[in-house]
């Protein structure tokens, strides 16, 4: 695992986490999710565990996002606080 | 929230499109020996195939494909699959899920009948999963109309 | 700020410094001496293959030596879904 590839997936992981709870627009935060995952799809690749990453990319970006996105449109887009 | 816009190039492109997609859930299920997938995998593809046609299109044409009922089914087959499969072991006189038992019934030694078993329990996964992605969305998109749509 | 606002950053703050405390405990990535290498993991790596046919040895401990495990997870995945169909869905003239 080449370490300069991993920091900048590391960092990107960080960035993407902050986003998605600090953005005001819920579905924004749903799709920096679905980054946030196949972000974590790649780390996992990186250390070996292939079936993990393959989990990740279809339950955790694929099916996970469409179900935010199907749950955020019965509420409001905007959050109040 | 799934209108229908009667929208060609949409309607064309999930037509053609979620075939692909189901053929690539069964290699991912029936490769799960020798590559990275699996049921649960396979299961979530065959189930995102369904949630992007009744995307592209909307509920009631996603239901004229699979009905609610025969959803409910898929649902409890996949379970008595998996636990069938165990049970059969317990009754040809093995233990729960040693799926080593099953060469008394299967043309084959016990080392493949292991590798049959874990197949047999990966097609059950698959059906659950599928179905059960199917039913979850449906549910969160129509809020359990199951209707056209609220807005 | 808000009381609730100093509350919420200690909270988070000290979890986050006692989970990097407790990952210094824990062995390096891959190392072949660490308990999770040593006892349970080589009987797999040697025997899947012969034992199940079956290369992947992922699907094979998955599905075969964990094999009650996956069947809860199934339960779990079914529960989930026929919970979300209970709760959710309503029918037509009510």
């Amino acid at each position: 695992m080449i370490w300069q590839f991993d920091l900048i997936l590391l960092t990107l992981v960080v960035i993407c986490a902050v986003a998605a709870i600090t953005v005001k627009d819920l579905l924004s935060s749903a799709i920096v999710l679905g980054a946030y995952s196949f972000l974590m799809c790649l780390i996992w690749t990186g250390m070996g565990a292939v079936d993990v990453a393959f989990t990740e990319a279809t339950v955790g970006a694929g099916v996970s996002t469409v179900f935010f996105v199907a749950a955020i449109y019965h509420t409001t887009r905007r959050t109040k606080d | 929230m799934i209108r229908r816009h009667e929208d060609i190039i949409i309607e064309s492109l999930a037509r053609f499109l979620t075939p692909f997609i189901q053929a690539f859930a069964l290699y991912v299920l029936f490769l799960g020996h020798y590559s990275p997938g699996g049921g649960f995998q396979g299961g979530v593809l065959m189930g995102a195939s369904f949630i992007l046609l009744v995307i592209a299109y909307d509920i009631i044409e996603g239901k004229r494909r699979i009905t609610e009922k025969f959803n409910i089914v898929l649902n409890a087959t996949g379970v008595m699959v998996f636990s069938g499969t165990g049970l059969l072991c317990l009754i040809l006189g093995g233990e729960f899920l040693d799926y080593s038992q099953l060469a008394a019934i299967l043309p084959v030694g016990p080392e493949e009948a292991r590798g049959l078993g874990i197949l047999a329990v990966e097609i059950g996964v698959e059906i659950t999963v599928a179905a059960i992605m199917v039913s979850i969305f449906l549910d969160l998109a129509s809020a359990g109309e199951h209707e056209e749509a609220l807005k | 700020m808000k009381t609730l606002d100093i509350i919420g950053w200690f909270a988070v703050l000290t979890t986050g410094a006692l989970l990097i405390y407790g990952t210094a405990e824990m062995p390096n990535w891959g190392d072949p001496n660490s308990p999770p290498s040593t006892h349970v993991s080589p009987r797999y790596i040697e025997k899947a293959d012969e034992e199940t046919h079956t290369p992947n040895m992922v699907t094979a401990v998955l599905a075969d030596y964990r094999g009650y495990d996956t069947m809860g997870e199934t339960t779990v995945i079914f529960t989930a879904g026929v919970s979300c169909m209970m709760l959710l869905r309503r029918r037509q003239g009510k």
